[in-house]
């Protein structure tokens, strides 16, 4: 005799089509002005600066720069919806998380710039900085959310990744721990559907990714990551059972990387135009610009204003930071323990000599 | 309360006193809990602080790392256990890439107040795996603290300095004389500095340089030239990173001989290193080159072999003789004898 012992499903929530056309019937809540056209006006600003920081980098005035081009809905939704207790830990597309959860557009060029200052942003709080080795950051978010738990503290730890992480250990062991230990964690996936060059089926052979939190007794859920509605809704829950100790929650958003992997890639190489082109209808921008537009809440002189607001805003803080001097020397030694050992002392001179002298 | 403990004691005798003072410590690990480590490093304290502070955690060692890695940049202590140093090796890409870096990468604003405890080593017919020491690669780190005991009373106040410590701290502790020895070591709450070396014995003729289960090693050997008239200084190094060459440039510039040993492989060692430095700063006033007695550049055997792997007092008497020797050649030559 054989008996199934388990079973689960994967949902994919969704509320708007790709022309901004409602699927079914909303929540009550998005036929008001707010939140959605606050989130419109910041995933303008986000493609503002995603753009300049481009810019910057092909004029030889930014390092390599990883874009966020396509993942703003998931960013800004989510980084209104957490609180400043919540915990951020971001991977190194969520500029524009960061930037709401109050980092400076400087500072977050600054950490493009090859400038450690811009991890030192007093408006990230205790959120920690953008993780490079991916999925590392996931332990690290299971750490947090411990930490949040051990102390009683009735808060969420946000963590984010993309679809390449979810194939690295680190993102099983944050998982398992998030379940096993019951941690107020919030894992979200941005599934953009390539990591570098290495599309999504070439990852996984999973019908979703959302369903690795399963083997972790984590709840996972899959979300259009191109319709803020549906993200404010997914996102939201996940939030508030976290911090009423409910436990972690696994969220594979759907998205679309519409740009290269970072500057330094060239993604020509490995995905034709007509997938792009398809990604394109479905931007996050254009459905939620239209949504608004069909219920009289958004217009060209809004769009105009907008759009200048937000480069006169962009134009600011790359003033800021391109008039921001390189930090002394021996910063390279400060920081490195909570006090410098004599030894490093001798080398703070090497290192200004090394340099040319001139810092 | 004072008494004779051992080393493994020591160690849980610390932990209890961290754990007793300070509420944002918590330890984690595989099987500390309820079975007190597998070396009863543990044992005990998770009856007596509960096991929301003395926590096991799933199988994983990466995930050790990494979580106490977000917990620290927190604010919280965590005291954490690999079981064995041959299974440290998933932890380091967070113990290099993160633990490390980010009270740097973030100039301060956040720190990773973290300790990593694991027994290291060789000498107790233990399996494959079991019997390492690569305490090298994680002295190579800049940003880590690596420390290793080599008595009950320094096991004692070097960890509670470790736990203290804003930095993240590798403390590795000599499982071949975790049960070698017992002394009285007084329950003060007293940590003992982290950054420096030990000086466990004066003398002027030689430097004898270790730290770990070698140190034993040493003493011995100490004695044995003692009773030749020879009187060697022995110096337990205790931090491996950063190193406190102070001391040990002011023992060799006054011996002018030095012999340092060590059971991991020589090659790329910490020997390697302080040899290294007391060359370019002591040249000139050496009266011998530096010599070093370490295991050797293969794998560590399995156990039947070992005791042809790790150095011995036979081992470290020969090293001082050749460097003894070496300077008694130089003085004949330079006073035209011989």
């Amino acid at each position: 005799m054989r008996e199934t012992v388990f079973k689960t499903e994967i949902g994919l929530t969704h509320y708007l089509s790709a022309d901004g056309e409602p699927l079914g019937e909303l929540p009550g809540w998005s036929h008001e002005p707010e939140p959605l056209t606050g989130y419109y006006r910041w995933m303008v600003l986000a493609r503002q600066f995603d753009q300049k920081a481009v810019a910057l980098q092909r004029t030889g005035q930014l390092g390599t720069y990883a874009s966020s081009l396509g993942a703003e809905a998931i960013d800004v939704v989510t980084g209104h919806l957490m609180t400043p207790e919540d915990i951020l830990v971001p991977y190194y597309r969520d500029h524009i998380l960061q930037m709401i959860r109050g980092t400076p557009m400087c500072d977050l060029l600054l950490y493009w710039g090859g400038d450690e200052r811009g991890n030192a942003s007093p408006g990230m709080g205790r959120d920690l900085p953008n993780a490079v080795p991916i999925a590392t950051q996931t332990l690290h978010a299971a750490g947090v959310a411990a930490a949040l738990k051990y102390r009683h503290q009735p808060h969420a730890t946000v963590c984010l990744c993309g679809d390449g992480a979810t194939s690295k250990g680190d993102f099983a062991e944050a998982l398992n721990l998030a379940g096993v230990w019951h941690l107020p964690l919030v894992m979200i996936v941005n599934n953009n559907q390539w990591a570098i060059s290495v599309p999504r089926h070439l990852q996984c052979a999973a019908p979703t990714l959302a369903q690795k939190a399963i083997a972790a007794g984590v709840p996972a859920e899959q979300v259009d990551g191109n319709d803020p509605i549906a993200l404010h809704e997914v996102v939201e829950y996940a939030l508030q059972r976290a911090r009423a100790g409910k436990g972690p929650t696994l969220i594979e958003a759907l998205s679309y990387r519409l740009s290269d992997h970072t500057t330094a890639d060239d993604a020509s190489r490995y995905r034709g135009p007509d997938q792009l082109k398809e990604a394109w209808r479905k931007e996050p921008l254009r459905r939620l610009r239209q949504y608004l537009v069909n219920l009289g809440y958004w217009d060209e002189s809004r769009e105009r204003q907008c759009l200048d607001e937000a480069q006169q805003q962009v134009q600011r803080a790359v003033e800021e930071y391109l008039s921001t001097p390189p930090e002394p020397v021996e910063s390279m030694f400060q920081y490195l323990y909570a006090e410098m050992p004599d030894q490093l002392r001798d080398q703070i001179e090497m290192a200004r000599v090394r340099g040319g002298g001139d810092l | 309360m004072n008494e004779s403990i051992c080393l493994l004691e020591a160690v849980n005798l610390a932990l209890a006193r961290a754990l007793e003072d300070d509420p944002e410590v918590i330890l984690f690990g595989e099987d500390i809990g309820h079975n007190g480590g597998v070396f009863r490093a543990t044992d005990g304290l998770a009856k007596r602080f509960g096991a929301h502070r003395v926590v096991d955690t799933p199988l994983a060692e990466n995930m050790i790392a990494g979580t106490a890695v977000g917990m620290a940049s927190q604010g919280l202590r965590p005291v954490v256990e690999i079981q064995f140093m041959g299974f440290i090796f998933p932890a380091l890409e967070q113990l290099i890439s993160h633990a490390a870096r980010l009270h740097h990468r973030t100039r301060g604003r956040l720190s990773c107040p973290m300790v990593l405890r694991a027994p290291y080593g060789g000498g107790i017919h233990a399996p494959e795996h079991h019997s390492e020491s690569t305490e090298a690669l994680l002295a190579h780190i800049p940003g880590l603290r690596v420390l290793i005991p080599s008595s009950p009373a320094r096991a004692y106040g070097m960890l509670l300095g470790a736990i203290r410590c804003d930095d993240p701290v590798i403390f590795l502790e000599p499982k071949r004389i975790y049960r070698a020895s017992k002394t009285l070591v007084e329950d003060s709450g007293a940590a003992l500095p982290i950054d420096r070396c030990f000086t466990l014995r004066e003398g002027a003729a030689l430097s004898l340089i270790s730290y770990g289960a070698m140190i034993p090693e040493c003493l011995a050997a100490a004695d044995n030239l003692a009773e030749r008239g020879i009187d060697c200084e022995v110096i337990d190094v205790a931090s491996l990173n950063p190193i406190d060459y102070d001391t040990l440039l002011a023992s060799v510039s006054k011996t002018g001989r030095a012999v340092i040993v060590h059971e991991a492989p020589g090659k790329g060692g910490v020997g390697a290193d302080i040899s290294a430095v007391l060359n370019e700063q002591l040249w000139g006033q050496m009266r011998a080159p530096v010599m070093r007695v370490t295991g050797l550049d293969t794998v560590m055997p399995y156990y039947r072999n070992e005791q042809h792997y790790l150095p011995g007092v036979s081992d470290i008497l020969d090293a001082v003789d050749k460097s003894l020797e070496a300077g008694r050649n130089e003085i004949l030559q330079a006073t035209g004898s011989g």
